[in-house]
């Protein structure tokens, strides 16, 4: 019943659509990373105190709609395994200690890609006795991807663009 | 003159170790005592071990009686034949390495405990041990068997201002009486009534002997001699002692003296009794597998490391049981082929066992002597502070537990070659026992590797979990020499295998009319086992493995990069770790306590303690688990009650009164006379 | 000559598929969740990635967790290079039998165990301990699985597992074998740590086992663990494969027998593949406390393997 389920529904997986404008680079990435890192891409993802709705668009990525395994990019539990940090949130107080462990248990070459309006200017939190900072106060960034919350799509083209790859299909 | 020269190296070893009982007493300094007591022991341990090398290589046994000696029950009759040979070789294989280490671990006791006696017992032991080796008849035997459980007794007890070990030698010590009362009654039922009892006599009596009675003895003989071997039930008094022990006298203990256990049990059944029935190799069987699961059931929840290597003991036993078993069960079912390459196993594994276990005793007296402590729980990190220590002792969990290319595995691996023809035999009942002793078999391989990692890894890696851990400091010169030696013999014993079989093979050939086990010549580097088309080759695998290592670490460093930073341990971001984070000896076996839980019933105690003004804030959490040591309390403990009871009901003969004496006198004196008068009328 | 220019070949084949096993099992599951997924050999650009990034090792850590990786490596890669994958009679054959390949690969288990416990993570020490408890327990139901194969060939040699069924294809179907192969089937889904023992592709801490042990290790270390456990599960199908089913491994030493041997083993690799992805589509991951029960019915199987390759000589 599951298998029939599953062949009738066959493959969803929507070409990648949409723009850059979301999208903006905050630093230039080293030859040698594209190299590397082109291919295959592990990402960490980091709640720096986020409201999870950055979260919820995230959790899409490794749907069968969005898809970013196409594209050689897989989500780990440990940043000793990661390329990528994926960072949301407003970084609060408590978690900035963390956030800082975990980009230096992160082995070189590494990307910092912040998400949401948060990451980049604390968003509605601005100005909040618990909130650092926006992230690149923490740990250096590699590009920040707008919106409240992105869409799925957006992060997707944001890890791209920090990866200097155009999307293929 | 070869066996003038041969008597020679005999009278060598027995005076070694004479004077070192003798000389270990003299008043002197004590680091003096402790070297020559070493000394005289390791040179009675080549000694015997040139004595053994002789026998076997000239095939022949060694005989020498002194009559004269003890004029009562024949009188001292020696004899070395190539079983005895073997074990004399085991005995001196593990003495040497222990008498070296026992030097400078004994440094600890100066002024606390008596070093003169500890060096006096230790060469006392040794030269009992051999003797019961030696013995060719019943009074030679008996004497020098009760001897060796006197002298360890009295080593055991060394520690003696501690509770534990006073319990632990009262347990050793009424265990291997009843013990000696089992193999007794054995002996004497195979006594002739008019004979001085000398083995060839009693092997003549055995031959005349109806099968019931037969069978007796050799129950008898599984009982007393299975006692000193560790095997289930008769195990109790081994994790109480071994681990009380000081640290030499344990490896000995569990690495010479239970094999001498299995030494009494291949003298009567295959020497003095002969061919038997079936049921005898099947209980063997049957309690070997019993002891090789318990040991090993109840080694996984030790949190002690020495209690940890004292029921892995018990377990080893048991395998050395099932290979024992299934040989007596070949002869019986007349494939003698099939037996001599079980009971060539068995040795193996004896001899690889007494090797790693001495090993791993050694290298946890190490740490109990650098940190003052044997639970696991409060130990880690040792392997920064005692590297010598942490690699000798990462060998022996290697080998114990049964990993290629090592010594355990080589003999685990004959094991199991020699039980396949037993699951294919056409005999009844044979295939079924056999395949559920070859489950049994392997559970416990796997149960035992994950028991020695959790001993290596808790005891030596991550961070030290109390104060002791973190000062500990690296054993002395002759305690690391020792090591070392004895991990380098589990390599050779391992890699060697090709060279070891044919070896042993030789050893019991001749008894219950037992072929040599004799591989094909063009075997080389392979062991191969004959009549099976299986063949390994341990030395070709480790260089292999070696080879491959080599090959990915010269690839990695050519084309991966090369930078290295040292960072913390990951632990989601957390401000700071403490060792109090890691997992402990207890947490590391909770999935099989588990698993096993109807065979452990174990209990839990928790105590939260909260603070007075609020129940929310925890002040302390205590927690306390037990398992059911179903033997000490559904065996044992019902056992000493009652005789305890019916021992204080005896008392009362005992009403202090003079009177009630002399009466006690009068009648037994009457008795006397009226049962010689009716004998003799 | 040619039998040692075989064996080296056979080993270097083996040790470049096993990524590419890995990455087809992951595309075919990728395929049954509806999407697209990465093709399958990306495991090859994740392999590549790693050797080219920095190496973070904890300040708790040992020498061993600096060895462990290079062991558990040629350890697997020893046990892949003594299993017949295309090749009966190959000077190996010798060296080891069906039980040195099992107890290797507990070697190399013991190895990352101990590598988990070193660094001091909790994690670490929890994987660790439920690594050797699935291992300890899957250990009797290899050893009575290898008897009843053992039992029909008459001996543990591998070539002569292999060879028993060539030369009398009936036994393929006998039930002693049919056993030994569903029960050799739940021991390699739990060796090699796939649903529904372990999720490879878990992020949860808590419903690790094998990846809790490697979540100390970066770079290169990770990429020869990496490229061990896709060994390992090459090793586990090739011996599914070719001793069940041993049709087309190359019983001499000519190029045509190769090919046929290597068309072959592709093929039973791309069965065995499809029917593990089918299953981890299927089923969902065991309560770790459930695991027992379900290596206890793979035990059962495997005794009844042996009761019936008795009964039936």
């Amino acid at each position: 019943m599951l298998f029939s389920k599953i062949f009738r529904t066959g493959l969803v997986t929507e070409p990648l659509a949409g723009d850059d404008a979301a999208i903006a680079v905050a630093r230039e990435l080293a030859a040698r990373t594209r190299r590397l890192l082109g291919r295959a891409l592990a990402i960490r993802e980091v709640d720096a105190g986020s409201c999870n709705g950055c979260e919820l668009e995230i959790s899409g990525l490794t749907g069968p709609v969005y898809d970013s395994e196409r594209f050689g990019i897989h989500f780990v539990a440990s940043p000793r395994h990661a390329d990528l940090l994926l960072v949301t949130g407003p970084v609060t107080r408590n978690m900035e200690v963390p956030l800082r462990k975990t980009w230096e248990a992160t082995p070189a070459p590494k990307l910092v890609v912040a998400v949401g309006d948060c990451a980049r200017t604390c968003g509605v939190f601005a100005g909040s006795y618990a909130v650092v900072g926006s992230v690149d106060r923490v740990v250096p960034v590699d590009a920040f991807v707008d919106g409240c919350p992105p869409e799925p799509a957006d992060i997707l083209r944001g890890i791209l663009v920090a990866l200097d790859r155009r999307a293929a299909r | 003159m070869t066996l003038e020269t041969t008597a020679c190296v005999l009278a060598y070893m027995v005076l070694a170790y004479l004077g070192g009982a003798v000389v270990a007493l003299l008043p002197l300094r004590s680091g003096l005592t402790r070297a020559l007591s070493a000394a005289a022991a390791i040179a009675g341990a080549l000694a015997g071990i040139v004595l053994a090398a002789r026998v076997l290589i000239a095939g022949a046994p060694f005989a020498l009686t002194v009559p004269a000696l003890l004029s009562v029950g024949g009188g001292l009759a020696l004899r070395l034949d190539t079983l005895g040979a073997f074990f004399l070789i085991l005995v001196g294989v593990v003495a040497a390495p222990a008498a070296l280490y026992g030097a400078g671990y004994s440094r600890a006791y100066t002024g606390r405990y008596s070093l003169r006696w500890l060096g006096a017992m230790l060469n006392l032991f040794l030269l009992t041990m051999s003797v019961v080796t030696l013995a060719d008849n019943v009074l030679t035997f008996v004497l020098a068997w009760e001897a060796m459980s006197v002298a360890s007794y009295f080593l055991v007890m060394t520690e003696h201002e501690r509770a534990d070990t006073v319990a632990a030698g009262g347990w050793y010590l009424a265990m291997t009486h009843v013990g000696l009362a089992l193999i007794l009654s054995a002996f004497l039922l195979l006594v002739p009534v008019d004979g001085g009892g000398s083995f060839a006599e009693l092997r003549l009596t055995a031959a005349a002997l109806s099968p019931s009675l037969r069978g007796v003895v050799f129950v008898l003989a599984v009982l007393g001699f299975g006692s000193k071997a560790g095997l289930v039930p008769l195990h109790v008094w081994l994790p109480r002692a071994h681990p009380a022990a000081p640290s030499h006298v344990s490896a000995l203990m569990s690495g010479v003296m239970v094999k001498l256990g299995v030494y009494g049990i291949l003298r009567f059944a295959l020497d003095l009794l002969g061919v038997g029935p079936a049921w005898w190799g099947a209980l063997l069987i049957g309690l070997g597998a019993a002891s090789a699961l318990v040991g090993v059931l109840y080694a996984l929840m030790e949190d002690d490391l020495k209690r940890l290597l004292a029921y892995s003991s018990v377990e080893n036993v048991g395998l050395i049981f099932i290979g024992v078993g299934a040989g007596l069960l070949f002869t019986s079912l007349h494939e003698p082929a099939a037996a001599a390459l079980a009971l060539a196993a068995a040795l193996y594994h004896a001899l690889n066992h007494a090797v790693f276990k001495g090993l791993l005793f050694l290298g946890a007296g190490a740490v109990a002597h650098a940190t003052g402590t044997r639970d696991m729980n409060r130990l880690g990190g040792l392997v920064r502070r005692l590297p010598w220590t942490a690699a000798c002792f990462l060998v022996g969990a290697l080998a114990i537990g049964g990993l290629p290319p090592f010594n355990g595995f080589v003999s685990e691996w004959l094991l199991f070659q020699s039980l396949l023809p037993a699951v294919g035999s056409s005999a009844p009942l044979v295939a079924p026992v056999m395949t559920l002793a070859v489950g049994a078999l392997a559970l416990t391989a796997g149960l035992a590797a994950a028991a020695f990692v959790k001993a290596f890894g808790i005891t030596f890696l991550a961070l030290p979990r109390s104060v002791e851990a973190r000062e500990a400091h690296e054993a002395s010169v002759t305690m690391r020499v020792a090591m070392v030696g004895l991990a380098a013999l589990c390599a050779v014993l391992g890699l060697g295998a090709a060279f070891v079989l044919p070896a042993l093979g030789s050893i019991l050939a001749g008894y219950a009319g037992l072929p040599r086990v004799v591989p094909p010549l063009t075997a080389g580097p392979l062991l191969v086992p004959p009549g099976g088309g299986a063949s390994i080759s341990p030395s070709l695998v480790a260089i292999g493995l070696l080879l491959a290592m080599g090959a990915a670490w010269l690839a990695v460093r050519v084309g991966a990069a090369r930078g290295l930073r040292v960072g913390d341990t990951w632990g989601c971001g957390r401000i700071g770790q403490t060792p109090r984070m890691e997992y402990t000896s207890t947490a590391y076996a909770e999935p099989l306590r588990r698993v096993f839980a109807e065979l452990y019933r174990p209990t839990e105690d928790l105590t939260i303690d909260v603070h007075p003004e609020s129940r929310y804030f925890v002040q302390s959490i205590a927690y306390r688990s037990e398992i059911v040591p179903w033997f000490e309390r559904y065996v044992y403990g019902p056992l000493v009650r009652r005789v305890a009871a019916g021992a204080g009901r005896t008392r009362a003969i005992q009403s202090g009164s003079a009177h009630a004496y002399l009466a006690y006198l009068v009648v037994a004196l009457l008795a006397l006379l009226a049962i010689s008068l009716a004998w003799s009328g | 000559m040619t039998r040692w220019a075989i064996e080296i070949a056979q080993g270097l084949l083996v040790l470049a598929l096993a990524p590419g096993l890995v990455g087809v099992v992951r595309w075919l599951k990728a395929r049954l969740q509806s999407r697209r997924g990465a093709p399958p050999w990306q495991p090859y650009y994740e392999l590549r990635k790693l050797f080219g990034k920095e190496v973070v090792v904890s300040s708790s850590a040992s020498w061993l967790f600096r060895l462990a990786p290079y062991v558990v490596f040629a350890s697997t890669a020893a046990a892949a290079c003594l299993v017949p994958s295309l090749a009966v009679g190959r000077p190996l054959d010798a060296v080891g039998d069906l039980l040195v390949v099992v107890y290797l690969l507990l070697l190399g288990t013991v190895f990352l165990a101990l590598a988990g416990l070193d660094p001091g993570s909790a994690f670490g020490g929890m994987g660790s301990s439920r690594e050797m408890t699935v291992a300890a327990l899957a250990e009797p139901t290899v050893a009575l699985a290898i008897f009843a194969l053992a039992l029909s060939a008459g001996s543990t040699n591998l070539g002569q597992i292999v060879g028993r069924t060539l030369t009398d294809p009936a036994a393929a179907l006998s039930p002693g074998h049919l056993f030994a192969f569903a029960a050799l089937f739940v021991v390699m889904l739990a060796e090699t740590g796939r649903l529904p023992v372990d999720n490879p592709a878990t992020h949860l801490e808590l419903t690790m086992i094998h990846e809790a042990m490697v979540l100390e290790y970066s770079g290169r270390y990770l990429a020869l663990i990496e490229w061990a456990a896709a060994l390992k599960l090459l090793v586990f199908f090739a011996l599914l494969g070719n001793l069940f089913l041993p049709w087309g491994v190359a019983v001499a030493a000519s190029p045509g027998a190769l090919a046929v041997a290597l068309g072959s083993l592709l093929l039973k690799l791309a069965v065995i593949a499809v029917v593990v992805a089918v299953l981890e589509t299927r089923l969902a991951k065991l309560r770790l406390f459930r695991v027992p029960e379900l290596l206890s019915v793979s035990f059962v199987l495997a005794l009844l393997a042996v009761t019936s390759s008795f009964l039936a000589r």
